[in-house]
């Protein structure tokens, strides 16, 4: 019951928040959505130990796809959206096969140097990629009315929405795996993997399936992306935009769900309205790189080991009260 | 009639050194065997290729007349054959009760779109049971919550037969389980390993402490220098000479 309270007060704070808002801070917002989605999905993928450098061209792969499905075969949008979440993740089992022949460093390398060869066949073939161009021109979300509310989706306010939504069914999808014997195993592959295995479990299928859940749901993050902004090009993905998600998810820790949203929303706030207000937003690369070097010096365990301490400090003295009471 | 565990002509190989020479020797179903020998003999690579972290480069492992050699770990564990590792090798940052879960993996294989949907309420309620049974087996029942790299080491060592017992297995494979123990906790761990017998599973035991092996086993085969040596009860393992040989070095040879 109490939950079910949280969750109408925090679906009315999200659904009233961006009226209080310019409509540049509006468009941020949406883009908000579709990062946490990103650094989220990457979170699920760091459960299995590896970290990857090609998630979000991984990202533009379902953008690419989804556009290309919606443009060149005239895919239904939501659904086009739905495919392009399903080409990157069968493209990450594609990947796995060279990739998953190497561990924790190598198979970080060896993700970036994946990630820039897609990036280079995307610029290589203009047909139907665009080359260096990209993709212009790509259909927008259809409209449509519910009754109460008309859906205008090039408002960012109703993208916002749309894709709050979209990202909050996603990241219930992901909350449940992790919670799951399958997130169990995740976890043992990460911290034990011999182990694992003479426990029976199957350390390729599970590093594999990761990586293709984790690359799904950054797909449809991508398509999410690529439908509202329009266009697409290869520098849309470049490592600077991955820099930012692993920053994202060191800066809010990856030990819990809720780090790495809370580095994206947490530095997103600081980038956007902080920075921005004082000129700074040229300088944005070295100030998250000071903040980057800040927080692994002082903060290693991220933003979320803060706010462990506490509600856990708040919890011992909830004990605390309820010794007293008797 | 088909042997229940039998290593067949097994040799490895690492570059020009052969690490085990045709070593073939058979486990009867329901005994504590153990496999002893002085350092470097080997013993530790034949475990290695039964268990599947090896492929051997000829000579064949069968249980109960399938060959299981050269398959991968996780194929071998399914098929019944478990083993533990040596030192402390647990999911330390996990809590016993979820190392117990990692065990019961292969009897409630997870389905990621039931976890999803939620259609797997029983198979977790399963696991969980199993998981339980096999703490309380090895008396860490009541360390269910704690996390497991904060355990003692004899408790350590428990936990980690009780990951291996939690997937109901057939064999055990225990890699030198008494290492770094006191002698009340080599006696404890005796006692679970009789335990573990009379649930009628099946062990085989690379061990150096010979006081345990001695005391608990009840066929021992003796390897030196990658080769079969002798094989046989306690005690005739213990007054064979070429064993003493083996060990104490050659004293003929010496006069």
């Amino acid at each position: 019951m109490r939950r079910l309270v949280i969750i109408l007060l925090a679906a009315c704070a999200l659904l009233a928040l961006p009226h209080g808002l310019s409509f540049s801070q509006q468009e941020i917002l949406v883009f908000l959505t579709i990062n946490i989605l990103l650094v989220s999905s990457y979170r699920l993928l760091t459960l299995t130990g590896e970290w990857s450098l090609a998630h979000v061209v991984i990202m533009g792969v379902g953008a690419y796809a989804s556009a290309l499905y919606s443009k060149e075969l005239g895919v239904w949008v939501p659904v086009s959206i739905l495919l392009g979440g399903a080409t990157a993740a069968l493209l990450a089992v594609l990947l796995s096969f060279p990739l998953f022949r190497m561990k924790g460093f190598y198979f970080l390398i060896g993700s970036f140097a994946a990630g820039e060869i897609i990036r280079l066949l995307w610029k290589r073939f203009r047909d139907p990629f665009g080359g260096p161009k990209g993709i212009k021109g790509i259909e927008p979300m259809p409209d449509f009315s519910i009754g109460i509310y008309d859906f205008d989706f090039f408002e960012p306010v109703s993208y916002y929405y749309l894709s709050a939504l979209v990202v909050a069914v996603c990241l219930w999808v992901l909350w449940r795996i992790e919670r799951s014997p399958v997130g169990l195993t995740f976890h043992a592959v990460h911290w034990q993997d011999k182990l694992a295995e003479a426990s029976g479990v199957n350390l390729r299928a599970y590093r594999t399936l990761a990586f293709a859940i984790a690359s799904g749901f950054a797909g449809i993050g991508g398509g999410l992306m690529a439908h509202y902004v329009g266009t697409i090009n290869p520098n849309s993905f470049d490592v600077d935009l991955m820099v930012y998600v692993l920053t994202w998810a060191i800066v809010g820790g990856t030990g819990t769900f809720y780090g790495p949203i809370l580095g994206c929303v947490v530095l997103t706030v600081l980038n956007e309205i902080v920075l921005r207000e004082l000129g700074f937003e040229q300088m944005r690369p070295l100030i998250y790189g000071l903040i980057m070097i800040l927080s692994i010096l002082f903060l290693p365990k991220g933003l979320e080991s803060i706010v462990q301490h506490l509600t856990t400090r708040g919890r011992g003295k909830g004990v605390e009260e309820q010794r007293a009471a008797e | 009639m088909t042997q229940f565990l039998e290593v067949d002509t097994l040799t490895m190989r690492f570059g020009g050194l052969t690490a085990v020479d045709g070593l073939s020797l058979k486990v009867r179903h329901g005994e504590i065997h153990g496999l002893i020998g002085p350092n470097g003999a080997g013993k530790t690579t034949t475990f290695n290729m039964i268990s599947g972290f090896y492929k051997p480069t000829s000579g064949e492992v069968r249980l109960r007349g399938e060959v299981i050699s050269g398959l991968r770990m996780h194929e071998v564990a399914r098929r019944g054959v478990v083993r533990t590792f040596q030192h402390s090798t647990l999911f330390a940052e996990m809590t016993v009760l979820e190392n117990a879960l990692v065990g019961t993996h292969m009897a409630f294989r997870p389905n990621i779109f039931a976890a999803i949907a939620g259609w797997d309420r029983e198979d977790r309620r399963g696991a969980e049971a199993r998981a339980r049974e096999a703490l309380e087996f090895f008396g860490l029942h009541h360390l269910a919550g704690e996390l497991a790299g904060e355990l003692s080491h004899g408790h350590q060592r428990a936990l980690g037969l009780a990951v291996a017992y939690a997937s109901h297995p057939d064999v055990m494979l225990l890699d030198e389980p008494f290492t770094g123990m006191n002698p009340e906790e080599t006696r404890g761990m005796m006692g679970l390993m009789r335990k573990l017998r009379e649930d009628g599973i099946t062990i085989l035991i690379v061990e150096h402490d010979m006081q345990a092996i001695m005391g608990l086993c009840d066929t021992i085969t003796c390897m030196s220098f990658g080769k079969f040596l002798a094989e046989g009860g306690p005690a005739e393992i213990r007054n064979h000479p070429a064993v003493i040989e083996a060990y104490l070095g050659g004293a003929r040879h010496v006069a």
